[in-house]
């Protein structure tokens, strides 16, 4: 194998955003489903950061330390929020809260 | 192959591979761990790509506070055993590996493994070797970015208020 | 204070009447009401009257005074306004409608003594409709507003047929009396919007002047006007083939089938067709159709009227028959002659429904002429009233139905129509025979109905009886205003008075006195009618006077024409099928499948069906089920890469 290239990092950054996508499509659990985004997140922050790199722009890196500190804070209150809901249903198991059916 | 190369490859394939452990396994605790595995990884990738900062960043916050809080409240709701309804309708399943496999091959068909950015912007300004360290992005953050910082620090107290207030106990 | 200004009270009395009866007769009582009702008709004749008498004292070329009250519309090019013309014509006639209309409303009074409050009030109020809808009918100046009073008789008519309406029967007549005349009014509106489309106006005094330069004489415009007019005719006058309803009609109360199918409402055709005289000389093709028409119904109801028992069928038949000689003299353009038949037909024919009605009330009800008989004794004023009525339409002289008829069927053999002229005759013979069967039945011979009406038979109060006199002297001097000029010279110089009266009117270039320039010839056809009604009065006498088993023996030797005669020619019947049943299929048809299938079940269902069942499908979507929600959203992002990388 040659030279890693930006489309080196862009692929493994849209595989793992797949695979995220796909933990947030496929499990039950709320909280696996908090971590499948977080995998999202980390992926969108490694192409921010391969193009700041290839294109010299500082911007992408400062988008990424926002990013962390965004997903600290959502994490947080998503958190916050399963613990609210558990205390509710006793459960995390997110096909019993439906009540939006209709 | 050049070092880098070997680094990409070993970091990127535990990656890849830690982040379908975390969607498939059946204990929530073994996912938060294969996750921190991951975010270690994707760490590396980071310093690969001469962002040390961020890479250190990634380690602290991330991998250090939001996977232990994480962990926290698997504990706190007693999540440590494999939950019986944590299995979704085959259809689903279905459903889901094919528009992941059609994204990424959307993605791939467009020709993303050979991607070359143009380069823009002030980039000559900065070498790339002193692109991602921590005075150069200390010197954009509080002088170009200042205003989503103070922002960003606003919306931490915000969420720390909220998360106080979700999470009490109805009395 | 000029007289014109004061015309719109000729029909704005009985207008009042109609709306004081309607609205408070029942509180004010049978006496007020038996006042109000016969007075404004009496106040409007004097008014008519007075009129009248105006005109006379005009030149006969100035003879037409007019008032405009308002105009009703104007709409772009259309404009009608609510006028009345007084002329020689329609002051003729307004002098029919309002006094004829007077007698019976006064005789009315006494016939319907026996209703009650409510029932009293309301055979007056619509006498008074009725009577101003007929006012409006011959005074106006315009074809709208003519037909206003046209549809405004034939309302009238249908209220008053069915006015004991709790009797099923009673209802249908009036039902049918009003659909039937329904098709005529259909196409009299046609031949209107013919008029209009021609001529740009309904006036009578934009139309009729200008009829010979606008319209091609002998053109296919002037035919369709005519002929579309002359069908709304055969529907208000009961002539072939509109003529079905007026037997039926006569299940109203007999006071009414004397003003209305006698005396006026059937008679507006005649007028109408008068009044248009000057468009109907521009066809001569229609004039034909309307005088075959004519003579046919005359003979064709004459034949029926032979056989019924019913008397007020006989007289309604009777009705038919002189209707159809009223147009035979329009139809060969003899207009004065037809009016003047149509004045004398209202006197004779009016009394004989009101001596009728005399019998009917005095017999409780009976109108059989089986279970009559021999009433000469019990009831003389109505006995000799009957008489002279009898006589003057069996055409005997001096009485008023010789001169009228006799006048019709000179004109008709003058202007040509041998055939027609013969029709008329051994129709006229027809006429004595049945009429003075009638006659006989009822008053002479042996009575043959129940005791205990023998015993109540008795002669009719004042308020009856004075009508019949008053009637009676009309029908036996009403004729001396038509003396033709062949008796009249010889008489030393009594004139046509009535043809003169009328000339100004019908001064479309017809040589009136020029065809009275034959006497002897004239003598022979003269004598000729009175050889026939004489006949007919013999032959009468013999058949039910002195041989009265003779009629059941001819009638079941010749049982196949008797049969047909008595079912009227199954005509009824033959509408019924034809007519009737495929229009109440075709009503069913929309009914079921148009309006319960097609617009309640698949319109509005259907509809409703639909929306139900797209707001399913799209409740379906909302599962409440999160990863459901998440996968469709990453679906549309896919998509969307797709589009934007590959599209």
């Amino acid at each position: 194998m040659s030279e890693i290239g930006v489309g080196h990092y862009l692929t493994l950054s849209a595989v793992l955003f797949t695979i995220g996508v796909i933990g947030v499509l496929t499990r039950k659990n709320a909280i696996i489903v908090f971590m499948s985004i977080e995998i999202m997140l980390n992926a969108a922050n490694l192409a921010f950061v391969t193009f700041a790199r290839a294109t010299g722009d500082l911007g992408g890196m400062v988008m990424v330390l926002f990013v962390i500190a965004v997903a600290a804070a959502e994490a947080a209150v998503g958190l916050a929020i399963i613990v609210a809901m558990f205390r509710h249903r006793e459960t995390v198991n997110v096909d019993v809260f439906n009540t939006l059916r209709g | 192959m050049s070092g880098l190369a070997v680094a990409f490859w070993i970091l990127a394939a535990v990656a890849v591979l830690a982040s379908l452990l975390v969607i498939t396994s059946r204990n929530p605790v073994a996912s938060v761990l294969y996750l921190v595995v991951s975010f270690f990884c994707l760490a590396g990738l980071f310093v690969t790509l001469n962002s040390h900062f961020l890479a250190a960043i990634q380690v602290i916050v991330y991998a250090g506070a939001i996977m232990v809080l994480f962990l926290f409240v698997v504990m706190l709701l007693n999540l440590g055993t494999p939950q019986w309804f944590d299995v979704a309708a085959t259809p689903l399943k279905a459903a889901a590996l094919l528009l992941g496999v059609a994204f990424v091959g959307a993605l791939a068909a467009t020709g993303l493994g050979s991607f070359e950015p143009v380069a823009r912007g002030p980039a000559s300004a900065i070498s790339p070797d002193v692109l991602g360290s921590t005075e150069a992005m200390a010197t954009a953050l509080y002088s170009t970015y200042y205003l989503p910082f103070l922002v960003t620090a606003l919306l931490l107290l915000v969420a720390m208020v909220g998360a106080v207030v979700l999470a009490r106990r109805e009395r | 204070m000029e007289i014109e200004h004061w015309i719109w009270l000729v029909p704005a009395l009985p207008l009042a009447g109609f709306l004081v009866n309607g609205l408070l007769g029942r509180r004010l009582g049978k006496g007020a009401v038996s006042v109000i009702g016969p007075g404004v008709v009496g106040g409007s004749f004097a008014f008519a009257l007075a009129l009248f008498l105006h005109l006379t004292r005009l030149a006969p070329e100035a003879r037409s005074i007019g008032q405009t009250l308002y105009s009703w519309m104007s709409a772009g090019d259309f404009e009608a306004s609510v006028g009345f013309l007084v002329d020689p014509l329609s002051a003729t006639l307004m002098l029919v409608v309002t006094g004829v209309g007077f007698l019976i409303h006064v005789y009315s009074v006494g016939y319907m003594h026996d209703e009650d409050d409510a029932g009293f009030a309301r055979y007056f109020t619509y006498l008074n409709l009725f009577t101003f809808a007929m006012l409006l009918l011959v005074m106006a100046d315009n074809y709208l507003l003519l037909f206003v009073g046209w549809e405004g008789v034939g309302l009238c008519s249908y209220l008053l047929i069915g006015f004991w309406f709790k009797d099923q029967d009673n209802a249908s007549a009036g039902k049918k009396a009003f659909i039937v005349n329904r098709i005529g009014d259909f196409a009299f509106l046609l031949g209107i919007f013919l008029m209009f489309g021609s001529f740009g106006s309904v006036a009578f005094a934009d139309v009729l002047p200008q009829a010979a330069s606008i319209l091609q004489p002998g053109g296919p415009l002037a035919f369709w006007i005519c002929l579309f007019l002359f069908v709304g005719a055969v529907g208000k006058s009961a002539q072939i083939p509109l003529y079905v309803w007026l037997p039926d009609a006569m299940a109203g109360p007999t006071p009414v089938s004397a003003l209305i199918h006698a005396a006026t409402m059937v008679t507006a055709g005649v007028y109408m067709v008068a009044r248009s005289h000057a468009l109907y000389d521009l066809a001569p093709a229609v004039l034909a159709i309307v005088a075959g028409i004519g003579a046919a119904t005359a003979l064709y109801a004459a034949t029926i009227g032979l056989v019924q028992t019913d008397i007020k069928k006989v007289l309604a038949y009777s009705t038919i028959s002189q209707l159809g000689y009223m147009f035979l003299g329009v139809g060969v353009a003899a207009y004065a002659a037809g009016i003047f038949h149509l004045v004398t037909h209202a006197f004779f024919k009016a009394l004989l429904f009101l001596g009728a009605g005399s019998v009917i009330h005095a017999l409780h009800g009976e109108q059989d002429m089986r279970r009559m008989g021999g009433l000469k004794g019990s009831m003389p004023i109505t006995y000799w009233t009957m008489l002279a009525a009898t006589l003057a339409i069996a055409g005997i002289p001096p009485l008023a139905g010789f001169f009228s008829k006799d006048e019709i069927l000179w004109r008709a053999w003058d202007a040509g129509h041998p055939v027609l002229w013969a029709i008329g005759l051994f129709t006229a013979g027809l006429t004595a025979l049945y009429m003075f069967r009638l006659f006989f039945l009822t008053f002479h011979g042996d009575f043959r109905g129940s005791g205990e009406q023998r015993q109540q038979v008795h002669e009719s109060p004042p308020s009856m009886s004075a009508p019949l006199v008053a009637l009676g002297v009309l029908s036996v001097i009403g004729g001396w205003i038509g003396i033709p000029p062949a008796i009249g010279n010889a008489l030393g110089g009594a004139g046509n008075a009535i043809e003169s009266w009328l000339a100004p009117v019908f001064e479309s270039g017809h040589a009136t006195d020029a065809a009275h320039a034959v006497p002897p010839v004239e003598y022979a056809l003269m004598s000729a009618s009175i050889a026939v009604a004489l006949l007919g009065i013999l032959a009468a006498r013999y058949l039910w006077l002195r041989r009265p088993e003779l009629p059941r023996e001819i009638a079941h030797r010749f049982q196949a024409p008797a049969t047909i005669l008595s079912h009227k020619y199954y005509v009824d019947e033959l509408y019924d099928l034809v007519v009737v049943r495929p229009y109440n299929a075709l009503s069913r048809f929309a009914w079921r499948v148009i309006d319960e299938g097609l617009i309640d079940g698949l319109l509005v269902g259907g509809t409703s069906a639909v929306v139900k069942w797209q707001s399913k499908i799209s409740g379906g979507w909302q599962t409440g089920a999160i990863p459901t929600y998440v996968t469709v959203f990453f679906g549309g992002v896919v998509a969307i890469l797709v589009y934007y990388l590959f599209g």
